[in-house]
């Protein structure tokens, strides 16, 4: 059997505890591209894995605020320049009439950049990813906790990691190919 | 609802079980084949939802004629069933958006399918005004599109504040549901066993997997999405209420609307979860998950919430009488005493008189009599708004003008048939997804806590509340 270059290496461990002991410990070795895997978020794994703020907050402000704009602006539009009729003697524009659906375009905006913004960061959706070819990564949704290392991490070495994973208490270390 | 610590707490989640049997029991729901009840409820309720298409489709055909509205009262039960079934959404956006927020972690159990409850509420109540329109083949109207005519919708109405703030209120409700979602079709999504089931699931994963690197975008995405929610569900509300207080008629040009129509849509909205959750712990025996102690803090909401609405009630009484306008002092006197009386002592029974008793604990804690409150609760919900609407309209200002209201057959068959359509969705849902948020309820378990193991292993300390 021809050996094929493995795309990372997938250890378990035992809880939430262990797990993150495990990512400060990964950390603090140097590796980069790894990944803690947990059925639900695990508090404080951010920092164990030295990870920044993610940038969705950004995202979504910037496109509330374009959302918001673009509705006041359609308003203004609408009812002083295209199409200005008098209704009950009130000015064409008046912020006051046109606060709601401001912000309920807002809110909208925001909502959507929320969503598919999330999903962009973490480059999904996507139909496969090459963890799936471990027959025991699909515990990771029920009650199992692995760390993967990418192949592509500059301090990856098949058995070194391996060795390294097993030393801050990980087990069935396995590395993944495709099957 | 902060409790206080000075007392053991008993857990969220009764029965201690581990990860893996939350899955089991929450995915097994949807994995195994349907219980028998489950196709004789729904052949019923999407006969009902059928009833309501016949009555729509008639509608279309012959016109609005075919109810029972009237000269005065131009505004029936159409307008009726869009704010309650509005209101009733606003309890799945409380729990996932506003509880969130505040750290309230039993809302882990019920916020799953209350949300999914919102969603097929606002599906029902956008129903009502799209038919009531009449020509419905020129409904997008209501919307900003550039047209021909070069004819462009009135901003300033509150009838089109309302197009944009139902409608992102559903795109939002919809987004922030399906969001929460993921991990959990992930979850089952590696529970498949058949080909199909791996295929369509892995597509509605979108490729989970439950790394931290996507658990760090997501739960801000998360967070984002319950803090925009918030202000969202409280302006729904507060703009169909305008509706009604921009207008001049006596009874509702009032400021109160806003939030007394919040308060009243929270009220409803907590009695359909509690209704329907009684009904889906019963079925699936989740009698671990949703617990006495849920049930319990819903029923000190509604109560909460119907004191609420009962102050809003005699507030306005007193401002009709204070402000000296006769007008305005005779609607109210009128819906006491007048032609619609039986349904002003309806919604006042209903809404006000039966939650007070829930001040005993003894029958808060009696699933019996919760189940019934919470249905007298909606249908004093449905009979507030009627008094409003009706009441209103039909003794204005001029009694020559005056007319008596009441509904048709056709009136009566799409509202019993919008509670087909409704349920309809509900089933299919309880059927097919995760009804209880897996990966959330998981996340309140002791053991999820990454310091859990440095302290005692008995599941004594309080873990709920701050």
């Amino acid at each position: 059997m021809a050996i094929e270059k493995p795309y990372g290496i997938l250890a378990r461990f035992q809880d939430p505890g262990t797990l993150l002991k495990a990512a400060e410990s990964i950390r603090d070795a140097g590796y980069k591209n790894f990944d803690c895997h947990s059925p639900f978020p695990i508090h404080g794994m951010d920092q164990a894995m030295g990870l920044k703020r993610s940038p969705l907050g950004w995202i979504v402000g910037a496109t509330a605020f374009c959302g918001g704009s673009a509705a006041l602006g359609l308003q203004w539009w609408t009812h002083a320049i295209e199409y200005p009729i008098v209704i009950s003697g009130k000015p064409f524009f008046s912020f006051q009439a046109f606060v709601l659906v401001t912000f309920a375009m807002a809110v909208l905006g925001g909502a959507v950049a929320a969503t598919f913004g999330m999903l962009f960061l973490n480059r999904l959706p996507r139909y496969h990813n090459h963890l799936f070819f471990s027959k025991q990564f699909e515990t990771t949704s029920d009650d199992c906790f692995f760390i993967s290392i990418d192949a592509n991490d500059k301090n990856f070495k098949d058995h070194q990691s391996k060795e390294f994973l097993e030393s801050i208490g990980g087990y069935d270390v396995e590395l993944i190919v495709e099957s | 609802m902060s409790s206080s610590t000075e007392h053991i707490e008993e857990p969220l989640i009764k029965g201690n079980p581990s990860f893996g049997k939350i899955t089991s029991v929450i995915s097994r729901i949807s994995e195994k084949k349907a219980p028998r009840m489950w196709y004789v409820a729904i052949s019923i309720t999407s006969s009902l939802a059928a009833l309501m298409f016949v009555s729509i489709g008639y509608l279309v055909w012959e016109g609005v004629g075919i109810w029972g509205l009237n000269n005065p009262v131009g505004w029936g039960w159409a307008i009726i069933n869009f704010v309650f079934w509005v209101g009733i959404g606003h309890a799945g956006t409380l729990i996932s958006a506003i509880l969130f927020l505040l750290r309230q972690k039993w809302r882990t159990s019920i916020n799953r399918f209350a949300e999914a409850m919102t969603l097929f509420a606002v599906m029902c109540a956008l129903v009502f005004p799209g038919i009531h329109v009449g020509r419905i083949w020129i409904a997008y109207y209501m919307f900003p599109l550039p047209n021909q005519m070069d004819m462009w919708p009135n901003f300033r109405s509150p009838l089109l504040w309302d197009v944009f703030a139902v409608g992102t209120y559903f795109t939002v409700s919809l987004m922030f549901w399906y969001v929460g979602l993921i991990p959990d079709l992930a979850t089952l999504r590696d529970r498949a066993t058949t080909k199909l089931r791996k295929f369509v699931l892995g597509i509605l994963a979108v490729g989970w997997h439950g790394g931290n690197r996507q658990w760090k975008h997501y739960e801000l995405a998360y967070l984002i999405l319950a803090g925009i929610s918030t202000p969202l569900v409280l302006s729904v509300h507060s703009v169909v209420s305008t509706d009604f207080a921009v207008s001049i008629v006596p009874g509702w040009h009032t400021t109160i609307f806003p939030p007394y129509f919040v308060a009243g849509a929270i009220f409803s909205g907590f009695a359909m979860v509690m209704t329907l959750s009684i009904i889906v712990r019963k079925l699936f025996a989740l009698e671990d998950y949703i617990t006495l102690r849920h049930l319990e803090r819903i029923n000190k909401i509604m109560l909460l919430t119907g004191m609420m609405v009962g102050y809003a009630y005699s507030i306005e009484f007193f401002i009709a009488w204070y402000s000296g306008n006769i007008y305005e002092a005779f609607t109210f006197i009128n819906r006491a005493t007048g032609p619609y009386a039986w349904g002003y002592w309806i919604m006042i029974t209903c809404n006000v008189v039966v939650p007070q008793m829930f001040w005993f604990k003894k029958l808060r804690n009696s699933i019996p009599v919760m189940f019934v409150i919470s249905i007298l609760i909606n249908v004093g919900m449905w009979f507030e708004r009627f008094v409003i609407v009706v009441s209103s309209l039909a003794n204005d200002f001029l009694p020559a003008a005056w007319d008596y209201y009441s509904p048709t057959f056709w009136d009566i068959s799409t509202f019993v048939g919008s509670f087909g359509l409704f349920l309809t969705l509900f089933l299919l849902f309880i059927r097919f997804a995760p009804i209880i948020a897996m990966s959330e309820v998981k996340g309140v378990l002791p053991e999820a806590d990454p310091h859990h193991h440095a302290q005692d292993h008995d599941h004594k300390e309080p873990n709920d509340g701050h």
